[in-house]
């Protein structure tokens, strides 16, 4: 709880009513769709303007407490989570649209504005924003800039980062700076660049500036049942390596179809069959019709047991909404669920996959796939219930091991869903700690104090083995002397 | 158990918080823990809830209100005020059960927590008086009722409402229920369930009997409308009965979580309905179609009732529903209105009947439908939310009212509390815009056929 004088001092920026700090007020703020670990926040704040959310930014400097920027709060590896019990700066409220250029093809938006409204908004002149991570109908862009969001078609047309061309972000020490540019190239350091993905740990983007794409001509979606995973996957790697370049790519394997056809998106996938391959292709009408012949001709290579495209646009928003409302259609057969985000090269998905199904039997929890086939980007849902002691805390170790394997095969923790909490200790398991200190500094240039979303995203060197390690690799690279520059940084638990 | 209960936790606010876990595990009325462990916290239904669009606030949202109302029946809240505002708040429109993939069913629980904060005889913040008033001593008793609706009658009739309105004494009123007099529709002398008969034999071949539920508000303000409905499912093969014994349907009850009174009211419809034998009870208010629709739901305790609960519920028919289930005839006579159509929460989150309306309406020579933007979310009525939260209802009308295509002659509906609503939003703009039930369109289009 702050002290009363903090509180007024908000109010004062904000007004009374957009100020939440009794501790039941702020119960529905200690997570967000990563459920696993909660923490109360100190305060809610409802900022509606880039001069208040710089106001409360100074104000937290000032009496060194700790926040954090907040979407809609459906990120899943609890990047807004308070863990230090942070100041949540909750960005709903700065929701507006601020300016559409057509003919130049930019849309500059407040943090809180939905993704999907703004392809709403621009449908009728034929436009659309690209990025369309799962949760696009919820989800805010200014989340999306911080988590560098993903989404399906990703595959053609990429994450968050090749979108956003500009943003005005309050740093965390208040201070109010223009990053990018509407049109060009970044002119001097990327910036932009840092800024996107950093997970709130590196300011607070207030103005976002993106680019808009005008619709392609013609799509066709194409759904391909599979006897086996691996025919699915040799399918994946053959399609792209024919020199199709797919919008999208998408698998699901049997206990996920199973939980999809219990929602109300449902499609009937046959009991029987170990994968689900969902691909689309977009472009000029003649091309798209030939393209998806090929790739239907691809799946038949492959001992598909059933494939066809889309008869018409109601069949086809079934099949994606089927893909869309995986994560929590999981609800349908489990409690809870933890939803890991691994990537792996595509060639290693049959490997990796069976590796799951043994860690799965190995823990007694059952795990669900759902992927973007075509990077490689892996989702498995880790089914669990928070109410049978010790379960959470198998499901995370499970996750935890997944996550392993996919370095150990060349792959990376995280595709879109960022970090976070979730994924932090296993940053020294794919990072050296030469690495990760050069990411610390990296931070400490913007947020000296580490008052800005503290704990997510890079590790604080907390194990001895790791501290010392840094040292000596810090001395290797940077200091010939030898001499201990780095013993502000302590270990904690020594 | 009930006494127990409220003696237990009725003197003050301390002794309740530390004994709301007790409480929870004996009272009947504790939310069901199935039910919110479906939620896995994903937040898809943030964007669609109309109290979260006009907050941005995670509490006024069904993930939030999901959530807390899981965190006070697990006693790591107290069921206090952070708790109960939201859950009263909750226009229980069910939009987010649309759209949920988990299938939370988030009303069920909403109404649930309601019940169990009215077990608890917790204050709320909302003028409890009044509502026990209308919904324990009014509502449930036919004679008070149209004894009120008589006098209102009386009211518009005599003049006194002429004279009241040029005097300026309705100036005492807040401003919404000044609104709201000045759109009450022209009630007859007497409801339908008194004037139509008994019986009503089918027009052609006999395709089902169907038992009219002739509801309250329906049954005061818009008596007319029972009757179309009565007509139009005669002209289409259907024996009508009209059970006299029947009573309010208790979803406003339920809504204000008094589910004992609810429960009395659903054992004598139940009974009333089940004695006639028809196939079909046909209903043409939303409101009170989903809450026959989910009578079972109140008797999870008492296995007898809900076994009868559910053979009656499963007997439940919207009037649009039925007619395109038993097959209706598209009429012949000239309706001539540019319309547009209002998807009741009810009907369209809570029963999921969009295309049926629709289908009548495109079915009539002469009317031209204009879709609405985002004609799916709340107007604001819902049941009493516009009197017992007039701020929010007031924005959602402005909403709906914004939504309003340009040059509609009428909007049809399937809801009288939505109609109520919606006419005050007419009124507010001074627009020159009828507002009907569906049913009403069939019927006139029917009768357009004799001239």
């Amino acid at each position: 709880m702050l002290a009363e004088r903090i509180i007024a001092a908000l109010r004062e920026i904000v007004s009374a009513q957009n100020v939440l700090f009794e501790a039941n007020q702020v119960k529905a703020y200690d997570c967000d769709a990563y459920v696993a670990e909660k923490s109360l926040p100190s305060a809610v704040v409802f900022p509606e303007s880039t001069d208040q959310v710089s106001r409360i930014v100074k104000l937290c400097n000032a009496e060194s407490i700790p926040f954090l920027p907040r979407g809609a709060g459906t990120g899943l590896s609890g990047g807004a989570t308070p863990r230090n019990n942070d100041l949540v700066i909750s960005l709903a409220r700065m929701d507006k649209l601020l300016a559409v250029d057509f003919d130049n093809q930019r849309a500059v938006v407040q943090p809180g504005f939905v993704n999907l409204v703004l392809t709403k908004k621009i449908a009728e002149r034929g436009f659309y924003y690209a990025p369309d991570p799962s949760s696009q109908s919820v989800c805010t862009i200014g989340g999306n800039l911080a988590e560098n969001a993903g989404g399906s078609h990703c595959l053609k047309y990429g994450v968050t980062t090749n979108h956003v061309v500009a943003a005005k972000v309050v740093l965390p020490s208040g201070e109010v700076v223009d990053f990018g540019q509407p049109f060009g190239d970044p002119v001097g350091y990327d910036l932009l660049g840092v800024i996107v993905g950093s997970e709130g740990t590196l300011g607070i983007a207030t103005e976002i500036t993106v680019k808009i794409l005008k619709r392609q001509e013609a799509v066709k979606t194409v759904l391909a049942y599979f006897d086996h995973v691996d025919d699915a996957s040799r399918t994946v790697s053959d399609i792209i390596s024919s020199g199709i370049v797919p919008a999208a790519v998408e698998m699901m394997d049997q206990l996920m179809m199973q939980a999809v056809d219990k929602s109300h998106y449902h499609v009937g996938y046959p009991l029987d069959i170990e994968a689900v391959l969902l691909v689309e292709v977009d472009g000029l009408s003649a091309g798209v019709e030939d393209t998806a012949r090929r790739i239907a001709g691809i799946c038949k290579e492959n001992h598909v047991r059933m494939v066809r495209t889309a008869k018409d646009d109601a069949e086809r928003a079934l099949w994606w909404s089927s893909r869309k409302m995986a994560f929590p259609a999981i609800g349908r057969i489990s409690p809870d669920y933890l939803v890991q985000d691994g990537v792996i090269p595509r060639t290693k998905l049959t490997e990796v996959l069976r590796r799951i199904a043994e860690l799965s039997r190995e823990y007694g929890l059952r795990v669900a796939n759902v992927f973007h086939a075509g990077d490689g980007n892996l989702h498995p849902l880790v089914c669990y219930d928070a109410r049978i002691p010790g379960q959470r805390e198998q499901a995370m170790k499970i996750g935890e091991r997944i996550l392993e394997l996919c370095v150990d095969v060349g792959g990376s923790i995280t595709g879109e869903h960022g970090v976070g909490l979730e994924k932090i200790e296993q940053m020294a398991y794919m990072f050296s700690a030469a690495d990760l200190q050069a990411q610390r500094r990296l931070r400490d240039v913007f947020n000296p104090r580490d008052l800005c979303n503290s704990g997510k995203l890079i590790p604080q060197p907390a194990r001895c083995a790791e501290f010392r390690d840094t040292q000596k690799s810090a001395a290797q690279h940077m200091n010939p002397t030898g001499r201990d520059i780095f013993r502000e940084e302590e270990c904690e638990s020594c | 158990m009930a006494n127990v209960i409220a003696a237990a936790s009725a003197p003050e606010l301390s002794s309740i918080e530390t004994s709301v876990p007790e409480l929870l595990s004996m009272t009947a009325e504790a939310p069901d823990a199935d039910k919110y462990s479906a939620c896995v916290h994903c937040g898809f239904c943030l964007e669609i809830c109309p109290t979260y669009q006009e907050s941005s606030d995670e509490n006024q949202s069904p993930r939030g209100r999901v959530y807390l109302i899981k965190e006070a029946a697990e006693g790591r809240l107290p069921l206090d005020a952070a708790v109960i505002d939201p859950v009263f708040a909750c226009l229980d429109c069910r939009a987010c059960e649309t759209v949920c993939p988990s299938g939370v069913q988030v009303g069920a629980l909403i109404e649930e927590a309601r019940g169990q904060v009215h077990a608890a005889q917790l204050p709320r913040g909302i003028n409890r008086g009044l509502e026990k008033l209308v919904l324990r001593h009014i509502f449930p008793y036919p004679v008070r009722l149209y004894a009120i609706g008589f006098l209102l009658g009386l009211y518009q009739r005599s003049g006194v409402q002429r004279l009241a309105r040029r005097l300026g004494f309705l100036r005492i009123l807040p401003r919404h229920l000044q609104e709201m007099e000045a759109v009450l529709p022209a009630v007859k002398a007497r409801p339908a369930l008194q004037t139509l008969p008994p019986r009503m034999a089918a027009q052609g071949v006999r395709k089902a009997t169907a038992a009219l539920f002739t509801g309250c508000v329906m049954d005061v303000f818009f008596a007319s409308i029972n009757e179309a409905t009565a007509r139009v499912a005669v002209r289409n093969g259907l024996e009508v009965v009209v059970p006299k014994q029947q009573l309010c349907c208790g979803a406003l009850q339920i809504h204000a979580g008094d589910r004992q009174q609810a429960r009395e009211l659903a054992r004598q419809n139940i009974d009333a309905f089940l004695a006639t034998g028809a196939e079909y009870v046909i209903i043409n208010a939303a409101g009170c179609g989903a809450a026959l629709k989910e009578y079972p739901e109140l008797f999870r305790d008492d296995p007898e009732y809900h076994s009868k609960a559910e053979e009656f519920s499963g007997r439940v028919r919207d009037i649009s529903e039925l007619l395109v289930e038993v097959g209706f005839e598209a009429p012949t006579g000239r309706v001539d209105h540019v319309i547009t159509y209002h998807d009741a929460c009810h009907l369209c989150h809570a029963q999921n009947i969009r295309d049926q309306p629709r289908r009548i309406l495109h079915s009539i020579p002469g009317l031209k439908v204009v879709e609405m933007q985002d004609s799916e979310r709340c107007c604001g009525s819902a049941g009493i939310y516009n009197l017992t939260h007039p701020q929010m209802a007031g924005q959602l009308l402005e909403r709906k009212m914004d939504d309003v295509p340009e040059g509609v002659s009428a909007i049809a509906m399937g809801n009288p509390g939505c109609m109520l609503q919606i006419r005050t939003g007419v009124h507010r703009r001074q627009q020159d815009i009828e507002v009907v039930h569906t049913v009403e369109l069939l019927d006139m289009a029917y009768a357009e056929e004799a001239r």
